[in-house]
């Protein structure tokens, strides 16, 4: 009796349009859970909110914070998504997941019942178990923490607008946003965050912080414990005491945070809210390809199961195909479609062209690939899935057979250089050198300039110095300047910046600008 | 564990917060962009959003970056005839062949340099009356024309023929005949039972007198039976109207203007903005709005909007010219009875010397009894002339209805307005 009653509701799902309903989707996420947990995709729980597609664009424009404060540059992305949307320049919202526990994903109502279905493997079991199971992930963020966590500095910027004045909290807001990159621990374990705690300490913290700072400003911090060498021009040693901070600090945020002069207690807290959330979103910038890619590699894979256990029909099939084709196309550089590489494309192949080494290598396979040839291939996608990074995946697992499915080549541009040159292409000789150059164009280290905090002058005039680590020439843009006067609004002293080129100071830049300039 | 949770219901306009804070920001953009898109548009045509631009440099939240030069090497797909060792021309001058789409230009119609997105309704409006600080354009009580307009008013014995209610006629003449019919009837039956029993008695005992009687009195009763008429001019019932006083719902707005040499495109702009409220303001307020735009200078000339406000013309000027001529269009098209009559006026204040006292005769004789407001603003930091001051008398005869305001700036405007206002609270 059950068996056929199973049968018949299959077929009644079979039988589907593109319509849906609450018992749709209960049906399909439980079928979708039974095969994900097949391929051992460990996941936080989901939670799945059904929205409007005006919601999704509130959605969108909070840049995936499911709770934001209140910041005027919010709704300039706001504004910019829905005038796209109104164009109908863009589907909206493929997917839009949030890395928290349980992990919350939008589907909007709009959407037909294949694309439902699609989401849900996708952003559901696809990123979510990204999220899980990646290791940069498992070490910057906090996903139980993160939701707690927003609705605090929410309310805590809320009540500083009180205090203060909306104006005084978006100028201090624009200034950290535009260090925000720079507000990251890039090697160090940042402290777990939590609302709770946060808002527990908080008073204490704003107190402490305050006097702590006085200390560093107020009576000069001690030298080393080291033998003072006497010098005729300065007998009592007062130009060596060494740096302040005695290393460069890579954390922009984090250095004014603890050492801005003149920041009061709040303004303090709300650095510290935005490096915070920088941090959070840190992983998700150095993960693009591999955390698309696992996702539309398992949607494809979750979607195909569905087909052959006879749970979606051809319609929904086929409909599916249509839309995976156009969210893993890549067009190439000369095509006027073109906006550089597709995260999901690359992603996708990659993963793909893992399986395939591992269930059907050719003789290539074996000589590149040696210990991945005849492994079990789901246990090679976690491994990849688990412990890389961009950087680092493309660098171990882009294949000879991707780079020639995707025709990549790389390009050698120098200034010094009137031609441009192609560097290596898809063939023998080069694919270990396009490797390594795509590989280098995910690095962030690489993408962005490194610029770290040099000194404090802290017994001088107070100006902080930065230092930028010029790589292969590569200047500093314009921008520069507009960031150096945020910096120099949070610093409230001068700020200078040296580009440095094989240590030797190339260019330097200062804010305010000198008289005369 | 997974479950689904339905938040269609919750709030939308999550982001409302964000975006006024981002319109707030840039207002002085936002405001050149309208008061442009103002100056474009018709003054009929203020009920709707705009889509404005923004030039991206001026919003662009800086962050430290790369720029051009230096060593690169950029990894692109989709190669087709490269080799490697192969060299290439720089693409037109800037570096970067590939990149993530560096500075490309878009085709689809606008550059990629400017950030372009929509205000509402209402945000539109908002800012075309920034700075103006209107209040809400609120229903008031206004001292309306009062309009008759025939209402029905039960049913009459006199009418004309085309409001015959023939229902109602129908009936009357029914019943009319009825109660004529029926005393004959009654009569003609007893006269034939009469005559049966006369004719059905025994020959002997007939009485032939009585017979021929009865027959007579027999054809004469069918006769009467036959004339009573189906429908006499009696019974006839009219639909009934009666003329009750209304207020008219219509309502003409006569912009009236100065073009000549010394009114700049400046002052014309401002004027603009002058006439705009004032229809924002009537058409809240009445079914119907027309307009009338008259233009003068040494002679006044009625013509559309477009070259109202933007036709250049030189010459002198001469105000009653205008006047004499919105009395015309008055007494032809709009009889003061059916309409609601606003006159707008703007001019820098120059007058030829002697027609400023034939404007105030032509004002206070002809078109003040006549028109429900008449508002005149005077473009001008200088000081005021002949026109101001006869004006200044009509004003002094008509408080209630007549507005004069000197406008150095757009802002000035509205202080005609709290006027209008004003006064009509308090009336």
């Amino acid at each position: 009796m059950a068996e056929i009653g199973t049968i018949t509701r299959d077929e009644e799902f079979l039988g589907k349009g593109s319509d849906w309903n609450f018992e749709d989707l209960e049906h399909y996420q439980r079928e979708i859970d039974r095969i994900a947990k097949d391929y051992r995709l460990d996941t936080y729980p989901n939670q799945i909110e059904i929205i409007t597609s005006e919601q999704m664009m509130d959605a969108y424009a909070s840049v995936g914070m499911p709770v934001g404060y209140h910041h005027w540059s919010f709704g300039k992305q706001f504004l910019s998504v829905e005038q796209a949307y109104r164009r109908g320049q863009m589907g909206l919202a493929y997917e839009l997941v949030i890395n928290s526990d349980p992990c919350i994903a939008y589907l909007m109502e709009e959407n037909t019942l294949m694309m439902q279905i699609l989401v849900m493997a996708h952003a559901c079991y696809g990123h979510n178990s990204f999220f899980k199971g990646n290791y940069l992930f498992r070490t910057w963020t906090d996903a139980s923490a993160i939701v707690d966590y927003l609705v605090f500095a929410r309310r805590y910027i809320s009540e500083c607008e009180e205090r203060h004045g909306v104006e005084a909290v978006e100028r201090l807001l624009d200034a950290c946003h535009a260090l925000q990159s720079y507000g990251v621990d890039r090697y160090k374990r940042p402290s777990p965050i939590s609302a709770e705690e946060e808002a527990k300490r908080q008073q204490e913290r704003e107190a402490y912080l305050q006097t702590q700072v006085n200390a560093l400003w107020s009576t000069i911090p001690q030298p080393p414990r080291e033998e003072l060498l006497q010098d005729d021009d300065d007998p009592l040693g007062l130009h060596q005491r060494g740096r302040y901070p005695s290393e460069p600090q890579e954390n922009l945020l984090y250095f004014i945070e603890k050492n801005a002069p003149l920041l009061a207690p709040w303004q303090r807290e709300v650095v510290r809210i935005v490096r915070k959330l920088a941090q959070y979103f840190y992983p998700q910038r150095q993960t693009q390809v591999m955390n698309e890619g696992w996702a539309t590699f398992w949607h494809y894979t979750i979607m195909h199961r569905l087909y052959d256990e006879k749970l979606i029909g051809e319609g929904i099939m086929l409909e599916f195909l249509q839309s995976h084709t156009a969210v893993v196309a890549q067009p190439g550089f000369d095509s006027p479609y073109y906006n550089g590489i597709n995260p999901y494309a690359l992603g996708f192949a990659m993963f793909t062209d893992i399986k395939r080494i591992c269930e059907h290598p050719t003789e290539e396979d074996r000589r590149w690939f040696p210990d991945m040839v005849g492994s079990d291939w789901l246990e090679t996608l976690h491994f990849a899935m688990n412990n890389f990074k961009d950087e680092s995946f493309i660098q171990q697992f882009l294949s000879p057979k991707v780079m020639r499915d995707l025709k990549l080549f790389a390009l050698l541009d120098d200034d010094r250089d009137e031609m441009l040159e192609i560097a290596a292409i898809h063939d023998d000789q080069g694919y270990k050198q396009v490797r390594e150059a795509l590989s280098i164009q995910y690095a962030l280290g690489h993408r962005e300039p490194n610029i770290q905090v040099w000194e404090a002058d802290v017994r001088g005039d107070r100006s902080l110095t930065l230092r930028h680590v010029s790589n292969d020439r590569r200047p500093l843009d314009k921008s520069v300047y507009p960031v150096l006067r945020h910096l120099h609004q949070l610093w409230g002293f001068a700020i200078k910046l040296e580009s440095v080129n094989d240590h030797e100071v190339t260019q330097r830049y200062q804010w305010p600008l000198p008289e005369g300039e | 564990m997974s479950y689904f949770i339905d938040r269609r219901a919750n709030a939308r306009h999550k982001s409302a917060v964000n975006r006024q804070r981002f319109l707030q920001r840039y207002r002085s953009h936002i405001k050149r962009a309208v008061e442009d898109s103002v100056n474009r548009r018709s003054i009929t045509d203020m009920e709707r959003g705009e889509k404005i631009s923004i030039p991206s440099r001026d919003i662009s939240e800086p962050v430290f970056r790369h720029g051009q030069g230096g060593k690169r090497t950029i990894v692109s797909p989709g190669n087709k005839e490269f080799v490697e060792g192969d060299r290439l021309r720089r693409p037109g001058g800037s570096g970067g062949g590939g990149g993530a789409g560096e500075g490309s230009a878009s085709n689809q119609g606008e550059g990629v340099d400017e950030f372009a997105f929509s205000l509402t309704r209402d945000e539109f409006l908002e800012f075309v009356f920034d700075g103006l600080e209107l209040p809400h354009l609120e229903r008031k009580q206004l001292a309306d024309v009062e309009e008759v307009r025939p209402v029905r008013a039960g049913i009459s014995r006199e009418g004309v023929p085309s409001r015959m209610n023939i229902v109602r006629s129908m009936r009357e003449a029914q019943a009319r005949r009825i109660a004529m019919r029926a005393p004959i009837k009654r009569a003609l039956q007893e006269a034939r039972e009469a005559l049966e029993l006369e004719e059905h008695k025994d020959p002997v005992l007939r009485n032939p007198s009585r017979v021929k009687e009865l027959r007579d009195e027999v054809e004469r009763l069918e006769k009467r039976l036959e004339t009573v008429p189906f429908i006499d001019t009696y019974d006839l019932r009219y639909n009934n109207l009666v003329d009750q006083p209304q207020p008219s719902n219509k309502a003409v707005m006569f912009c009236v203007m100065d073009v000549s040499g010394s009114m700049t495109q400046t002052h014309k702009d401002i004027a603009k903005r002058f006439f705009l409220l004032l229809y924002l303001f009537l058409e809240r307020n009445y079914e119907k709005v027309e307009l009338v735009f008259i233009r003068h200078h040494t002679a006044a000339k009625e013509v559309d909007e477009e070259e109202f406000f933007y036709s250049r013309e030189t010459g002198g000027t001469i105000v009653s010219s205008a006047l004499n001529l919105l009395n015309e269009v008055i007494h032809d098209r709009y009889p003061p009875g059916q309409w609601n009559l606003y006159v707008a006026q703007a001019s820098d204040g120059d007058n030829w010397d002697d027609d400023s006292t034939n404007c105030r005769h032509i004002l206070s004789d002809k078109l003040m009894p006549l028109l429900q407001y008449y508002a005149y603003v005077e473009i001008t930091p200088h000081a005021h002339q002949a026109l101001w001051e006869e004006y200044e008398r009509v004003a002094a005869h008509h408080p209630e209805r007549f507005a004069m305001q000197q406008i150095v700036e757009a802002g000035d405007i509205y202080s005609v307005f709290r006027e209008l206002f004003r006064r009509r609270v308090v009336a």
